[in-house]
């Protein structure tokens, strides 16, 4: 056991700050001592993609960033992306096109998204599954992830281009 | 009753059988509200977290704690000796057999538990397990099934020296579990030997796990005041964990409530009672705080559930054209150190003896030596309802090297020897009613769905080009026609330590006209919130959207078996409708009482009950609902609630057809999944959008299963495959897109006629992709070669097909 470190952050638009070693994992950090439960633990090991959060405007998972590495980050998880009285369009497309089953990967899968389309607005189906392939799901078989997420963009592009 | 003008718009709301309806779970697992077992926390909780054993045979001489308790934080380190007194440092297993809880002098397979150590934190205990000195002196490893039974291997379970009688019949060697037979051997034999034409093969079903996203664990908690245990964990069958928790802790059942939270997908990896839960709640009642222990991906890999593991040698007769004649299967089933296998009491090696499949084989047997090796127990149903995924690939691949055997066409091979849909009920060789089927309509749909011919063609073409050196790609055709036995089951012969196969559902109509009800299943991703809610929906009239369906916690819901096996339609599915029908006969005498008729004068539309004749006086199920809690009813008791305990009279017989058409890269061994067509039949349709979604997940599981994934031991016994690292799991990128279709041939004994069919893909998919590799080499003499088909494998079929050139 190591000194904790005293760590800020902002999560999910919100300063917050906590004691932790400093090769406490980012997801448990979240999870235990900031009682943000969305993101999950599927491996511990970078693969599942499950622990992901938004992390300084990038993908990260969580459960590959020591606490000290993510000292004064700007964090963004599944519980930022949209409020239960304004879904983000992601949240509402995986329900309507049925892209989760058992949900242990969607908080991952969501926040994926959700930096995918800022990265790529208008992505192709193989756009989309190259993007997304650092998250497992073991219920869906991808498809109806990867039809949530096309019509999410085509949703989001019309809001954006009636706007204009 | 004929519909009215405005039944069908009435019926559209209730949102019941056949909608598409969109989940209610959703909501909160896409805001990130799930509440899974690793989300609980509780005042004071600690940690549990294992000493495994890194040898996969070795004497543990001691065990050494001091360093590890000395750590601050560390609560406690218990090991077999602390067990012991109280008869845990072993349990029972679901096969009959008995599991070590903790190393009891030895380890028998890598990662077993050696030592639970307790902490105020997660990190502290797993700096805790390294402290902790182990010293083991390592004895002979056997990991091959045909190797253990040879006299002289070493003898792995020390435990059972001297037991010549094991919980399945006699044992003829040290690490023999048991010999189960179906069948006729000598007319099996007789009938092939006489055939005019013989296949034979081994066909390996390797081993493989179901890896479901959120590994295995749990949170038990003593409350020393009340005396009172409550377990959260992942649990696909709850009311059994009390049970089991009850008769093996002594604690009165009803001092026990077991609650399986949310679960991130179960694939039969929750099904079994693991170490980690005995001594979470061993640990809670020694210390008086809650104790959380969740396994790592590492850990659920290398010590829960395996699935598969099946040698089948195979023999099938027929004439020369085609007709079977005749089917013989022997398995060695290699079950590791202990027999875990999750399987029905009486079937050891679960319903293997489905593995006549869609056939009508005049006469079959099979037998199944179970054995010992130095490998994870567990033998769990992998997204298949017991070792029904075994026979289909048995069968399936069996039917293809007989076509080759024939010289003929498979798809022709199949439909010749189909069960007719005259024959039903159907009696197999094997003893199985088959309740409904008609499978020549499917088959016909998929072939031309696909334009087999056309397929053909492009393949011989394609075979011609490769011969002249234009193209270094073969196009594999996988062929499957596959019938599956789930909904176990009736109680008669189907139960779990001793606990009929039935299942439960218990329904409150509230004042209002909505309503809850609860079922002794559990969810693990199959949304039965949403469809559940959709066959109450039709039987009583109330829109699915006002009505709760609650699942898992065994202080509220009704007595059931679980939730595997594809059982939860079949069987917890009917006795929804069941318990349904119940409110709504309550309903018409209450009706018939506020209309001033007799019961029978009163027909039921949709959500209410008519006067015969003169449909414009009714009272609608919301009103009757009202009435029930309002008025005195002469000779009724008030309320509207009912339950129902429903036995299956038999198992239903879900089929489907589907057909794979593969790319391979004769060079690298690469694959590409061209076109993946799947056509079920679950007979009645609750959810079509669901439907197609497990189907769609399921043959990613069968991809996983029959393209890479494997749990490969090296011969010291090591696991090769313990990480995400080495196990496959597709990504989005190698996942194809599947193109889902479907008949209906409801089953005549089920209430709705709904068969089931959460396991249908991963049943039918394995063959279906295993076969398009071995279809893409049939034209350069491949009859077998085992799964899984990863790239190397491949590679390595071709350049022993002198491929390579
Ligand atoms: S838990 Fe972080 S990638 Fe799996
Ligand atoms: S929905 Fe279960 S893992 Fe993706």
């Amino acid at each position: 056991m190591s000194d904790k470190m005293h760590l800020k952050l902002t999560v999910n638009g919100e300063a917050v700050e906590t004691l932790a070693e400093p090769r406490e994992l980012l997801i448990h950090v979240l999870r235990e001592r900031l009682g943000i439960t969305g993101p999950h633990i599927g491996c511990e090991t970078s693969h599942c993609g499950a622990c992901t959060v938004d992390m300084d405007g990038k993908s990260v998972k969580a459960c590959t960033v020591f606490a000290a590495q993510a000292q004064g980050a700007e964090i963004t998880t599944i519980e930022g992306i949209g409020t239960p009285d304004s879904l983000h369009v992601l949240q509402e497309m995986f329900r309507e096109h049925h892209g989760l089953q058992c949900g242990f990967c969607t908080p991952g899968m969501i926040t994926r998204a959700w930096r995918l389309l800022q990265e790529n607005p208008s992505p192709t189906e193989e756009e989309v599954r190259f993007g997304m392939a650092g998250n497992l799901c073991r219920c869906t078989g991808y498809q109806n992830i990867v039809k949530a997420v096309l019509a999410a963009a085509h949703e989001l592009n019309s809001v954006k281009e009636a706007a204009e | 009753m004929k519909d009215l003008p405005d039944s069908a718009e009435r019926r559209a709301n209730l949102k019941g059988l056949g909608c598409a309806r969109k989940r209610v779970e959703d909501a909160r697992f896409t805001q990130g509200k799930g509440n899974y077992v690793d989300d609980i926390k509780l005042p004071g909780m600690l940690f549990g977290d294992f000493v495994r054993s890194p040898y996969a045979h070795a004497r543990v001489k001691s065990i050494d704690a001091s360093a590890a308790l000395a750590l601050p934080g560390v609560v406690a380190v218990l090991t077999a000796k602390d067990l012991e007194p109280l008869g845990l440092h072993w349990m029972p297993t679901l096969a009959g057999d008995k599991q070590m809880v903790l190393a009891d002098g030895k380890v028998l397979f890598q990662g077993q538990e050696v030592a639970f150590v307790v902490a105020t934190d997660r990190y502290i205990a797993a700096d805790a397990v390294e402290l902790v000195e182990v010293d083991y002196e390592d004895l002979p490893v056997v990991v091959d099934p045909f190797k253990a039974q040879e006299p002289d291997a070493p003898v792995l379970r020390e435990d059972l020296a001297g037991v010549t009688e094991g919980a399945h019949g006699p044992r003829r060697h040290h690490n023999h579990i048991f010999t189960w037979e179906q069948g006729d051997a000598e007319g099996a034999t007789a009938a092939i030997d006489g055939s005019e034409v013989i296949a034979e093969e081994t066909i390996y079903y390797h081993r493989t796990h179901p890896c479901p996203l959120e590994t295995c664990g749990c949170v038990a908690s003593m409350d020393k005041v009340n005396g009172k245990l409550t377990v959260w964990g992942t649990f696909q069958a709850p009311h059994v964990v009390r049970t089991v928790a009850s008769l093996l802790s002594g604690i009165d059942e009803h001092n026990i409530r077991v609650v399986s939270p949310d679960i991130g997908g179960g694939f039969g990896n929750k099904v079994g009672v693991y170490p980690g839960y005995v001594c979470s709640i061993v640990a809670t009642i020694v210390t008086g705080k809650p104790v959380k222990w969740v396994e790592d991906r590492m850990e659920n890999l290398m010590a829960t559930a395996f699935a598969r593991d099946y040698w089948m040698k195979g023999r099938i007769g027929a004439t020369r054209d085609g007709r079977i004649t005749g089917l013989h299967a022997h398995v060695t089933a290699d079950h590791g150190a202990f027999d875990a296998c999750a399987d029905p009491t009486k079937f050891p090696a679960g319903f293997f003896h489905i593995c006549t499949g869609s056939y009508d084989i005049p006469v079959a047997y099979c037998a199944v030596d179970g054995v010992y090796t130095n490998k994870a127990p567990g033998g769990v149903a992998y997204r298949c309802s017991f070792r029904v995924t075994e026979a289909a690939y048995f069968i399936e691949r069996m039917i293809e090297i007989l076509a080759i055997r024939l010289g003929m066409d498979a798809a022709e091979l199949r439909r010749i020897n189909f069960i007719r849909k005259d024959q039903f009920p159907y009696i197999s060789a094997l003893g199985w009613e088959y309740d409904s089927g008609d499978y020549h309509t499917a088959w016909d749909k998929a072939l031309k769905a696909v334009d087999y011919e056309g397929l053909r063609r492009e393949q011989a073409e394609r075979v011609e080009a490769f011969r002249r050196g234009e193209t270094r790609k073969l196009l594999g055709i996988g062929l499957t026609h596959f019938t599956e036995i789930v909904g176990a089951g009736p109680v008669k012969n189907c139960d779990i330590l001793g606990m009929g196969m039935f299942d439960s559902c218990e329904i409150r109509i509230h004042p209002t006209g909505s309503a809850i009800a609860r079922l002794g299943t559990i969810s693990q991703g199959q949304g039965h919130a949403t469809t559940f809610a959709q066959i109450l929906a039709s039987e009583t009239g109330i829109p699915a959207d006002k009505i709760t369906i609650e699942e898992g916690d065994t202080d509220t819901a009704p007595y059931g078996l679980g939730t595997y096996g594809s059982r939860s339609t079949p069987v917890a599915g009917a006795a929804t409708a069941m318990a349904g029908r119940k409110i709504r006969a309550k309903a018409q005498m209450i009706a018939a009482y506020l209309l001033e008729v007799h019961d029978d004068d009163l027909e039921w539309d949709v959500d209410r009950f008519a006067v015969k004749g003169a449909p414009e006086r009714f009272k609608t199920m919301a009103e009757i609902a009202y009435a029930a809690y309002n008025q005195a009813i002469p000779g009724l008791e008030p309320g509207l609630e009912a339950v129902s305990y429903y036995d299956p009279p038999n198992m239903t017989y879900p089929f489907g057809a589907y057909i794979c058409v593969m790319e391979i890269d004769v060079d690298t061994g690469e694959w590409q999944v061209r076109q993946f067509y799947a056509l079920d039949d679950c007979g009645t349709r609750i959810n079509p959008m669901i439907i197609e979604g497990q189907v769609h997940g399921g043959l990613t599981e069968a991809l996983a299963i029959a393209m890479g994934q494997e749990i490969a031991y090296d011969d010291m016994g090591n696991v090769r495959t313990g990480t995400l690292m080495d196990f496959f799991l597709p990504t989005a990128w190698e996942t194809p897109n599947y193109q889902t279709d479907w008949t209906e041939t409801p089953s005549p004994h089920h209430p709705i006629g709904a068969k089931g069919v959460g396991e249908s893909p991963n049943v039918g998919g394995v063959p279906a992709f295993s076969n398009a590799v071995h279809d893409a080499f049939r034209a350069f003499g491949l009859t077998q070669t085992h799964m899984p088909h990863d790239h190397w494998r491949i590679w390595r079929t071709a350049r022993d097909l002198g491929l390579h050139g």
